[in-house]
């Protein structure tokens, strides 16, 4: 049986390696829109009349819970590290918890833009708004899915064996909160 | 992960799969190959048959298409887009990119099997989703997509104008789904080629066509982004009244077709690479002589790779973009044919001076080898703004990347499944049934594309339903039929090979380890492979690519021999 195991060609775990490549695909997605954004900015009129209009305090509250978020998720990795499991669980809960937070206020936004007549259709810049903060908004939703995968998991103990798995889902966490630190300042500070 | 995919592999050398696990959902990359290379395949029929439909029109306009019936404007609209999204995504990118990656990286990296074996099934299944959605796309109501197949807005941005509805959101449903199957292919691909060789089985130790199936993954997965976050775009447009692309919005149609080229011209290369990786595993073992130029191969491949992302725009010098970013996509496109012709002339040096054997793998590398070096020339010719302004979105141009494009997916997967078929299904192909197809379509492919360019010269536009309403094309009618005739017998060749594929399943001669006396790793086990691949994970000592060295009594030394030459052979 010895033989018979798969060897590995470097000192990185395998899972590691794949989520940092599927992170470099993921940033051409957000890249692409973010470049077509300001390209078409630079060119056009009226951008910074409609941006006027966004709800900046509620924006600038979300940086925070989402920044939070992240501070949160990096501690249950701290504690995988020094394998107290219980803790790992409540950091994620934590963590799932701000996310979910943040998406109740981005819906209120919403509410709030519509409500004023600012639909996906009202300008170019809404139609941008509306794309990047949606896009963004699903990365979120993916990332408290997959977070409360692994909370499942430390509640019935499972997640010990695979404990690697938290540092791989705050990767990804954390490259979420980063678009969010780009969207911010392109949207609602211009 | 690591220790998960371990403890799947100790329990799977144990209990043999079921049928549904075995067949339906395996995690086996081979039979994840072969599931991509069906479907494939199943998409090529569905693709030639389009092809024959617009040729029958074009030739005979407003005549039954003998099989089908009248092709109205419309309907001639939606089988060019049709045509085009079908051969580049459900063909190409499946054949080559995830039949062969998918068979050969894990085999010839000396691997049990891909990093992620389920991510694996997951991205086939997507793409079979991908698939269903699109064949769904052609029944609805309001007929299938019609904006071409690099669907330009605002044709593509608003339903009035086409007519179709469901159809295109279907199509860029479908073309989304794709994408994201092949992303986490690439994830694959790159994870699997990074932690899973062999020891001993270093970068530079990897055969040719590894390295190029991972730099068309990295190409795919670093320029494909922008496209989905457009087509998401022109989805929103359509569905949700947004206004990206529309002008009266204050959109811009011209940002879709940056986001589309930014992408649509690295995916050439996303094709191109793994086809020339194929070849380039079947030139040394045909002409019995190391690859020319190992190192300086991948290093073009690599500078290609990197050049791929700033050439987009040579398909936009008509587009009414700003007129001086002419000159720049103009030198870097010409700039991207030096890396390329480095490849090819490593490839004929190869030949030079081999004992070379015309086996029916290595015919179909000689036509792609031919058909590539004639494509990629008149490449030359489109790339520059000032000649292109004269050709652009004639037929010059179809011919021009069909020379490319059917060199690669064709020519280089025949030559590849002809090459690996032993391996993959344990039997020998006919010999000459192969050389009958390879002759019969090397002569009409040519009989239908070189006549092409000319039809292209005297200036007949793509997709236009009806040459004859233009009396300066009607001249050129002639050629058009003669060029209709060569491309129906173009396809009805390709049934040599349906009868070649199904017979040698069947009834072929069992293939023995190393038919073609190869030094790969994936000769060293049996054909077909069991799974988990090898018995005991090898051990390489030497580079793919060692035939005729010094004096040893037989011309190869497979990777995993450890001994001298002459020790060797003796084993």
């Amino acid at each position: 049986m010895e033989t018979g195991a798969q060897t590995f060609s470097t000192e990185i775990p395998t899972g590691k390696i794949g989520v940092w490549w599927f992170l470099a695909s993921e940033i051409p997605v957000f890249g692409g829109l973010i470049v077509s954004y300001v390209l078409l900015r630079l060119g056009g009129a009226g951008w910074s009349e409609a941006s006027s209009h966004l709800n900046f305090t509620f924006a600038l509250a979300n940086t925070f819970v989402l920044l939070t978020s992240s501070l949160t998720m990096v501690l249950a990795f701290a504690e995988v590290e020094a394998e107290r499991p219980r803790r790992v669980g409540n950091y994620l809960l934590l963590t799932i918890l701000l996310g979910v937070l943040f998406l109740a206020v981005k819906g209120f936004e919403y509410a709030g833009e519509i409500a004023k007549g600012f639909t996906p259709g009202a300008g170019i810049f809404w139609s941008f708004y509306y794309g990047m903060t949606g896009l963004h908004a699903l990365h979120v939703l993916a990332g408290i899915v997959v977070n409360l995968i692994l909370y499942l998991q430390a509640l019935s103990g499972a997640l010990q064996r695979h404990s690697h798995r938290v540092e791989l889902a705050g990767l990804y966490w954390h490259f979420v909160d980063v678009v969010w630190i780009f969207l911010f300042p392109l949207l609602y500070l211009t | 992960m690591s220790d998960s995919v371990a403890a799947h592999a100790a329990e799977a050398h144990h209990a043999e799969p079921g049928f549904w696990r075995a067949y339906i959902f395996s995690t086996d990359h081979k039979r994840i190959a072969k599931q991509y290379l069906s479907l494939g395949l199943f998409w090529a029929i569905a693709g030639g048959l389009t092809a024959y439909m617009m040729r029958w029109q074009l030739a005979y306009p407003d005549t039954e298409v003998p099989g089908w019936g009248f092709i109205a404007p419309d309907f001639y609209n939606m089988l060019v887009t049709m045509h085009g999204t079908i051969m580049v995504f459900f063909v190409a990118m499946p054949i080559l990119l995830a039949a062969f990656g998918n068979f050969l990286i894990p085999l010839m990296i000396g691997a049990r099997d891909m990093a992620f074996p389920r991510l694996n099934m997951l991205s086939f299944w997507v793409f079979a989703l991908a698939s269903l959605i699109l064949l769904t796309s052609l029944f609805v109501p309001g007929g299938a997509a019609s904006a071409g197949w690099t669907g330009y807005p605002p044709l593509s941005a608003k339903p009035e104008y086409t007519g179709v509805t469901w159809g295109l959101n279907l199509w860029l449903l479908a073309l989304a789904l794709e994408f994201a199957s092949f992303l986490m292919g690439g994830v694959n691909f790159l994870t699997t080629a990074i932690n899973l060789r062999a020891p001993g089985m270093t970068f530079f130790r990897l055969p040719l066509v590894v390295w190029m199936e991972l730099t068309a993954a990295v190409i795919f997965m670093l320029s494909v982004g922008p496209l989905i976050a457009g087509a998401l775009m022109l989805l929103a447009d359509r569905v949700l009244g947004t206004t990206f692309y529309l002008p009266e919005g204050g959109g811009e149609p011209l940002l879709w077709q940056h986001l589309f080229w930014f992408f649509g011209h690295p995916e050439v290369y996303v094709i191109l690479l793994p086809g020339f990786g194929l070849i380039l595993e079947i030139i040394p073992v045909f002409s019995r002589k190391p690859i020319f130029a190992y190192r300086p191969i991948i290093y073009s491949t690599i500078v290609a790779g990197a050049l791929s992302f700033v050439v987009w725009a040579h398909h936009q010098f008509l587009s009414g973009m700003d007129p001086r970013l002419a000159m720049p996509f103009s030198i870097t496109t010409i700039i991207i044919s030096v890396p390329f012709a480095l490849i090819v002339f490593a490839m004929i040096a190869t030949l030079w001076r081999g004992s070379i054997t015309f086996s029916t793998p290595m015919l179909f590398a000689m036509g792609t080898l031919s058909v590539f070096i004639f494509g990629g020339l008149t490449g030359i010719f489109n790339g520059s703004a000032p000649v292109d302004i004269y050709i652009h979105d004639t037929y010059f141009i179809v011919a021009h990347f069909h020379y490319t494009l059917f060199s690669a997916v064709f020519f280089a997967g025949f030559a590849g499944l002809t090459y690996w078929f032993p391996k993959m299904f344990g039997r020998m192909m006919n010999e000459q049934l192969g050389k009958l197809h390879f002759w019969l379509t090397f002569v009409f492919f040519n009989a239908v594309f070189i006549p092409m360019h000319v039809v292209g010269l005297g200036g007949m536009m793509r997709r236009i339903s009806d040459p004859t309403q233009y009396e300066f094309l009607r001249p050129l009618q002639p050629l058009n039929q003669f060029i209709t005739v060569a491309a129906i017998l173009l396809l009805l060749s390709q049934l040599v090979f349906v009868v070649n594929f199904f017979w040698s399943l069947i009834c072929g001669k069992v293939a023995e380890r190393n038919p073609w006396q190869a030094n790969t790793l994936e000769w060293s086990v049996p054909s077909p492979p069991p799974h988990e691949n090898f018995h005991a994970v090898p051990v390489v000592y030497h580079g793919p690519y060692e035939y005729s060295s010094g004096d040893a009594v037989v011309d190869w030394l497979p990777q995993d021999h450890g001994a001298a030459p002459k020790a060797a052979a003796r084993s």
